[in-house]
């Protein structure tokens, strides 16, 4: 009887794979204006995604309609739907926050808390999730500081202010404050571009390393960090999605002329 | 690495505590609005009974006759106050605005070395000073000096008030102005002085404009530095080593007589203070909203 | 030849212009230690005859012969209603402040900064009298009436016959008018947070209020602090609706020892006296000696506020331009 009605999801998922994250038909509005056109994507779990474009494509405003960050700026508008495991993110007001931390983000520029020192900044939304007791935090503040490979470097430093860390250092760190609160799937945008390639490539083996157990979507403006992280892309321009595929079908053999132009670095 | 298994396990330590974080959020909102209103009521309530109080009691009679005899059945007019503030308004100009325009351009132009910061800070510091204070020096340095109470000792004090906003507002606009307008200037040879008047005329006005209609306003409702040097009077303008009467002043004597048709005329004095003073504010207000960047001029109070 | 001589000529220009620009800038500074200088040789009889116990006496007698005067119960009128009106006007104004920053639609942001902005403007004086003729009755009746008649016999700073002119009246008033100033340094300080603080917070699950505590509160604090140095440097030296409303008491009876009883501030005695003193008597030389002491209070608030408040306006603009 179990098996029964189990069966048909069985079934489905056998036949295409389980996506942690979907979104349909959003458009998103900037005071009236379409930054986003009708971008409907699915998104695989353990498994890297690129959002690709030239600037002003609308592929950051796209990522931050996945957690409903968007609408947070003034003069923005979001419609269509978000499935976090089948659940829409757009059904409530509420939904945004409870389903914030399941969806980490990571943002262009490092924003660690600057009057919090480096353990406060990793169990910041811990404290909000109403962990109290000690040993978890530290617990939990040590995974996350391991995972970013930011352990060795601050362990002895951990009452330090955030802000007393390089900007590499900082990016991690906001990295571990995002994993901290058991995310499923992990947003970044442009993490890497305000970094030096040294700190860059810290940041994309750890990236690599995540993979194996988050759903990662990452915009990127870095067509070789791209193809070296991602599994799949997907190419946005004026707002729409062009073209999505795997990552090596994308960037050898791209379907779509546009697509074909800017992975060859004509434009953009 | 924390696996998923971690993660759940971890996430078991979270407390469902979403709908207990939302109320107190809803709760805080309250507050704020609750806050928000708390401001509202007293300004409406202010502008609400200055008009019914003051209404009833214009004529021209009352904006232009003397005051009568106190307690006598022919009131009088506030006459002498309008023209007093009028008069005060006037003169302070007549030295804050060239004093305050010449040290803000100072400050955009040449203040970008310790005096320059120096001067900058006492020029906040003075603006945000109790005036009571600087009615007292300016009857010291002029109602001492001189002997007697007099329109001049008024125009001293109230130029030192108006002068901090005025700098801070020239400095402000000057600032404004893109740095491209004074090299094409330097390109062609005009001396510096030619360009910071031409620049000042053309593209800072309006900013020039909103600090002179600011202190103004400010200024016109001072009424603690003229205890100390116009002192009050009955009667219009007699000359300049002459007490003088100002709106505000005689609102606060009108206040303390027993007499309903003095309290009327107080409200009356009252209206007709903040039709000026408002009236200054919203045409700021109305510069303010066309130019880009005003909202670096922070508020100046009535003292 | 000619545009060599003219260039000279403009150079010898500019000189004059510059040196005319500094000294008209210099006036503020002159006039800062002018005042301080006025104020001691004004009140130097007074600091002559009394000594340290100008500060700390409570008696006020100006009769002839036997003068003797004490600025304490000033003083402490001065502190009692400006903390009074921090009590009740910083949490509102920081509640506008984030209000406008934080929650308010645009167009509710504009109307509301415009009401800041007119409350700011109301001259002291029509607050006065709006308070004496208006608030006055509200407060007796429906606050302290009450408040007395439950309270007033077991603690002390409650006790008292309310009469409405008095040390709580004088502190609602002067709550109301620092409250524009609060609130509107806030607006500004807590706009320049830069919105990558707040969508850290968000992106943490956290609500608005949490957003405010997490992210815009800790890094605006210290210009926080400043507008709040602000607000009390205006409390501390505001005069006209004080002296229109807190009661007028002189000497002992002064002191601030109830809420309900009239009381007296700094400046609001020396507005009050100063028609009475004649020049060159140790009345008017106390007055002016009140004078000094205001000022250099006022001075060091306002030092410690500008400090504050310039250093994260100037970051902001920092921020701007990077």
């Amino acid at each position: 009887m179990e098996a029964l009605t189990k069966t048909p999801n069985a079934g489905r998922s056998f036949q295409e794979p389980r996506y942690k994250l979907v979104a349909e038909n959003i458009v998103a509005t900037y005071n009236g204006v379409e930054a986003v056109k009708n971008v409907s994507m699915k998104f695989r779990e353990r498994a890297v995604t690129a959002l690709i474009g030239p600037s002003g494509c609308g592929k950051t405003t796209f990522l931050r309609c996945l957690n409903r960050m968007h609408e947070l700026s003034k003069g923005a508008k979001v419609t269509g739907r978000v499935l976090l495991d089948g659940q829409d993110l757009y059904s409530s007001r509420e939904d945004a926050i409870i389903h914030r931390r399941k969806i980490g983000m990571v943002f262009q520029k490092p924003n660690p808390f600057p009057t919090m020192s480096i353990y406060d900044n990793v169990a910041a939304g811990l404290k909000l999730n109403g962990v109290k007791d000690r040993k978890v935090l530290d617990q939990i503040v040590q995974g996350c500081l391991e995972m970013v490979y930011l352990w060795d470097e601050v362990k002895h430093d951990l009452k330090k202010p955030g802000m007393s860390l390089s900007g590499g250092q900082q990016q991690r760190l906001c990295i571990a404050r995002a994993l901290a609160i058991q995310p499923e799937v992990l947003l970044m945008d442009e993490p890497a571009s305000a970094l030096d390639p040294i700190a860059t490539q810290k940041i994309e083996e750890m990236i690599t390393e995540l993979k194996k157990e988050y759903a990662i979507i990452i915009v990127t403006h870095n067509m070789q960090q791209a193809v070296r992280i991602s599994d799949f892309t997907g190419f946005m321009y004026l707002g729409s999605l062009v073209e999505f595929g795997d990552t090596k079908q994308i960037f050898e053999n791209p379907k779509n002329e546009t697509t074909a132009k800017y992975v060859q670095g004509q434009f953009g | 690495m924390i696996t998923v298994e971690q993660r759940a396990e971890f996430r078991k330590h979270f407390r469902d505590n979403i709908s207990s974080r939302l109320i107190t959020d809803k709760i805080v909102k309250g507050v704020v609005l609750g806050c928000v209103v708390l401001a509202i009521v007293p300004l409406a309530s202010i502008l609400f009974e200055v008009t019914k109080n003051g209404a009833p009691v214009l004529s021209i009679d009352f904006l232009t006759q003397i005051p009568g005899a106190v307690g006598s059945s022919d009131v009088g007019g506030i006459g002498p106050a309008i023209q007093g503030t009028l008069l005060l308004i006037g003169m302070s100009s007549l030295i804050g605005i060239p004093v305050g325009v010449l040290s803000g351009i100072f400050l955009s132009e040449y203040g970008n070395n310790r005096l320059g910061q120096t001067i900058r800070f006492f020029n906040d510091v003075l603006a945000e000073f109790p005036t009571i204070v600087i009615g007292l020096f300016a009857f010291m340095v002029i109602v001492v000096t001189f002997g007697y109470f007099s329109i001049m000792a008024g125009t001293f004090a109230l130029s030192i008030i108006m002068l901090p906003i005025i700098t801070r507002t020239t400095e402000e606009s000057l600032k404004l102005v893109p740095v491209t307008y004074r090299e094409a200037g330097y390109a062609l040879g005009i001396n510096r002085m030619t360009i910071i008047f031409r620049i000042l005329l053309s593209s800072a006005k309006s900013g020039l404009i909103t600090g002179v209609m600011l202190s103004v306003a400010r200024i016109g409702g001072e009424t603690a530095p003229l205890i100390f040097t116009i002192l009050g009077s009955s009667d219009f303008f007699a000359g300049f080593a002459q007490p003088m009467d100002a709106l505000p002043l005689r609102i606060w004597r009108l206040s303390f007589l027993p007499y309903d048709s003095s309290i009327a005329q107080g409200w009356g004095a009252a209206l007709v203070l903040i039709l000026i003073v408002l009236s200054l504010n919203i045409g700021i207000r109305y510069l303010f909203l066309r130019r880009r960047g005003g909202g670096r001029f922070r508020i100046v109070a009535g003292g | 030849m000619e545009s060599v001589k003219l260039k000279g000529g403009s150079a010898s220009l500019d000189k004059v212009f510059k040196i005319g620009v500094t000294i008209a800038a210099m006036y503020v500074l002159v006039v800062v230690v002018l005042i301080a200088v006025q104020l001691g040789s004004g009140s130097y009889q007074i600091w002559a005859k009394e000594g340290i116990s100008f500060l700390t006496g409570s008696d006020w007698n100006a009769v002839h012969g036997r003068e003797s005067f004490g600025a304490a119960p000033y003083i402490a009128g001065t502190f009692v209603t400006a903390g009074l009106a921090m009590l009740i006007g910083l949490p509102v104004s920081i509640g506008i402040a984030m209000f406008l920053s934080e929650l308010a639609p645009k167009f509710l942001r504009t109307a509301l900064s415009f009401v800041v902005e007119l409350l700011a403007a109301v001259p002291s004086v029509i607050y006065g009298l709006w308070g004496l003729f208006i608030l006055r009755d509200y407060l007796r009746n429906w606050i302290e009436a009450p408040i007395s008649s439950t309270l007033g016999n077991n603690v002390w700073f409650l006790s008292g016959t309310p009469f409405g002119l008095d040390v709580f009246t004088a502190s609602i008033v002067l709550a109301i008018m620092i409250i524009p100033t609060i609130a509107s340094i806030s607006r500004e300080i807590m706009i320049a947070v830069p919105n990558s603080q707040r969508e850290a917070a968000y992106m943490l699950g956290a609500t608005k209020w949490e957003v405010f505590k997490m992210a815009v509160i800790p890094y605006s604090k210290s210009g926080l602090v400043g507008a709040s140095i602000l607000g009390l440097g205006r409390a501390v030296g505001e005069t006209m609706a004080v002296t229109m409303l807190i009661g007028n008491a002189t000497g002992p009876s002064a002191f601030p020892s109830s809420l309900f009883s009239p009381g007296q501030t700094m400046s609001s005695i020396i507005a009050n006296e100063f028609a009475e003193a004649s020049q060159g008597t140790l009345h008017m030389a106390a007055l002016i000696g009140i004078g000094l002491i205001l000022f250099v209070i006022a001075l060091s608030i306002n030092v410690v506020a500008q400090l504050l408040v310039s250093k994260v306006v100037k970051a902001h603009e920092g921020a701007i331009i990077a």
